[in-house]
């Protein structure tokens, strides 16, 4: 008469993933039950037909780049670790004073990490630079067919000549700090849970 | 050996003889002999104490409690427009309206994460969640072992499920189908006069009551002054095909749906003897002018009963209410929308299409331990003269809802089964898109 959850999911299991995105274990083992129920083929990996399964998800202009985040280099299953590890991002910066760990590296959900995560969006093919290019490909996954390749190419122009500094017409994560240090950024790239 | 046969056969016949008496006659009559009033006290009991034993115990063993709250996460409720200006409030430069920020796409990764999250749609086509166990063990997601008294219980639950109240129940429905048919065939000899309605009503009624004492169904009715009327169409929101015996136990309605084969196409085909239902085939189904054409018919002739549809058009957990589809507004006539709660402590009455087939899901019915629902008639309703049958389904749809504290959605329960349609995120697109380049262009 055990739970199904539970006996799936090892305490010491439970534990690493703590350390590891800082999730309580009251949140772990609900946001468990959620992959579970999501993991229609039932083998403990979500592939990417299970994310499109959830409608606000499908309708999302950018919810193909998003699932993409949960899929590493070539891979097509996503276990419950790399699931909550990429949730963490979206976990709400925790209070400054509580880690003083030294040998604790920089959290998942911290600021820069946050940043990273949305540059991550951007830059399709991952070579550290948002060229004029990919910024057109989101542009046009989030506008469909509303705007004229004209408009959207002045619109890119215009947003790389705003935040390029070292002039090579594509945007490094520095220059995508910079162009976004005054955003509410722990707000807005955090979800917030309830216990 | 025959002496043994004997035995049996003799203890079926008394055993049968019990049933009949203390339950299918009192039960054809609308009488009720009190067994089921006291087995559901008893029942009642018997969750609370195990409710405050499970409570105290994982109290004792100090894991978190798992609440099963009204949700994982808390969702910002603003539109698109107000939730993109907020972000871009950080920027130093004056705001342009018409104009691309790096920052927009936070608002979109939100959104995605918080449905990757918790969404308001797959959870409904799956059973609810209950707050506290009730000692089934298809319920239990998330309940760990407690005491062993807790435990001696449920094993006494599974015996009385299995053992006692599944052969009572199954022989009830059998009774109880076999009486509809039977009957029904004999109504429909007579020729049409009043009395053959009379009689007709009388067997519908006596067979679903008898059907829902095979449930152990408690049923309260609400309302029922705002009963449907003959000439009109009930409405009701849908979560199994038990809805038909539970409302059928108060009124009679004229059911609308395909011909099947089988056990059911046999019932389909008595019943339509004794009184008009609308039975289409397969490939009439795919005819909606067609489909509309005979339910009009249907519904202006004013002797014949009022229509039952779902307008869901598929099952869906009791927890929501999803999108009405038009076609039933469309007809013409007054509706009368009805809610149907179950109480999920007693039994899940969802039927998970998915999961369960029809035969499955009977005996998962029959091993519950009763099933408890509320129904509330509403006042009827008239498509006003601007309204489209869109607007009027919403309408319905909203008060249902509210009755019901259901949840009300406009998600179509299609998706149980179907992609969601592109359009929606054209129209996300489509209202960015006029976020960045201003309103001077459409």
């Amino acid at each position: 008469m055990g739970s199904r959850a539970s006996t799936l999911l090892r305490d010491e299991e439970i534990e690493e993933i703590k350390k590891e995105t800082g999730f309580s274990h009251s949140q772990i083992t609900r946001l468990y039950s959620r992959f579970t129920s999501l993991d229609k083929g039932e083998n403990g990996t979500l592939c990417r037909e299970d994310f499109q399964r959830i409608p606000e998800l499908a309708i999302n202009p950018l919810g193909d780049r998003i699932i993409n985040t949960f899929f590493p280099e070539g891979e097509d299953q996503v276990n419950f670790r790399g699931f909550m590890r990429t949730l963490a991002h979206f976990r709400p910066i925790d209070d400054p004073e509580k880690n003083k760990d030294p040998n604790v590296s920089e959290p998942l959900n911290s600021r820069n990490n946050k940043l990273l995560f949305a540059f991550r969006l951007y830059d399709l093919d991952k070579d550290d630079k948002i060229s004029r290019d990919e910024l057109l490909q989101v542009l046009r996954m989030m506008v469909g067919v509303n705007i004229s390749d004209d408009q959207l190419g002045s619109i890119a122009d215009r947003t790389i000549q705003e935040a390029d500094q070292d002039g090579d017409s594509s945007i490094s994560f520095t220059e995508f700090i910079k162009v976004l240090e005054k955003v509410d950024v722990e707000q807005k790239m955090s979800i917030r849970f309830l216990h | 050996m025959e002496d043994f046969g004997n035995i049996v056969c003799s203890a079926f016949i008394v055993w049968l003889t019990l049933v009949v008496g203390l339950i299918v006659l009192p039960a054809m009559f609308g009488i009720s002999l009190g067994i089921t009033e006291v087995y559901m006290k008893v029942l009642v009991k018997t969750l609370e104490w195990a409710t405050l034993r499970i409570q105290r115990g994982s109290k004792e063993q100090q894991k978190p409690t798992t609440l099963v709250s009204n949700g994982i996460i808390l969702r910002d409720d603003g539109s698109m427009e107000k939730e993109i200006t907020d972000l871009r409030k950080g920027r130093s430069k004056p705001q342009i309206n018409g104009e691309f920020e790096l920052s927009d796409i936070f608002y979109f990764s939100k959104k995605g994460f918080e449905s990757i999250v918790e969404d308001e749609v797959t959870h409904r086509f799956t059973s609810e969640e209950l707050v506290s166990w009730n000692l089934l063990t298809r319920s239990n997601n998330n309940f760990q072992y407690i005491s062993l008294r807790i435990s001696i219980i449920w094993v006494l639950g599974v015996c009385i499920r299995y053992c006692i109240l599944l052969p009572l129940r199954v022989t009830l429905a059998t009774i109880g189908l076999s009486w509809l048919v039977i009957g029904a065939s004999l109504v429909g000899l007579l020729p049409n006069s009043r009395v053959k309605n009379w009689l007709s009503e009388l067997v519908h009624l006596m067979c679903y009551r008898i059907c829902a004492r095979g449930l152990s169904a408690t049923i309260c009715y609400h309302n029922k002054e705002n009963r449907p009327m003959k000439g009109g169409i009930c409405v009701a929101n849908h979560t199994s095909p038990i809805d038909i015996v539970i409302l059928a136990n108060d009124g009679c309605y004229a059911m609308v749906g395909q011909v099947h084969g089988g056990l059911l196409g046999i019932i389909q085909r008595a019943i339509v003897k004794a009184c008009p239902h609308v039975w289409f085939e397969r490939s009439e189904m795919k005819d909606r002018s067609l489909v509309t054409k005979r339910l009009r018919n249907h519904v202006a002739d004013k002797t014949k009963l009022p229509i039952l549809i779902f307008p869901e058009g598929t099952c869906v957990n009791n927890t929501s209410v999803m999108m009405f589809k038009k076609g039933s507004f469309e007809i013409g006539g007054t509706i009368y929308p009805v809610a149907i709660k179950y109480d999920p402590r007693f039994g899940d009455a969802f039927w998970n299409s998915a999961k369960y087939n029809m035969v499955s899901y009977l005996i998962r019915m029959m091993t519950s331990w009763a099933i408890v629902c509320d129904v509330w008639y509403l006042p009827s309703m008239i498509r006003q003269e601007e309204e489209s049958a869109v607007q009027f389904a919403n309408r319905v749809k909203a008060a249902i809802a509210r009755q019901g504290g259901l949840v009300d959605l406009s998600w179509d329960g299609g998706l149980k089964r179907a992609k969601v349609k592109d359009t929606y995120k054209e129209e996300q697109q489509k209202s960015y898109s006029k976020m960045i380049v201003g309103d001077d262009s459409s």
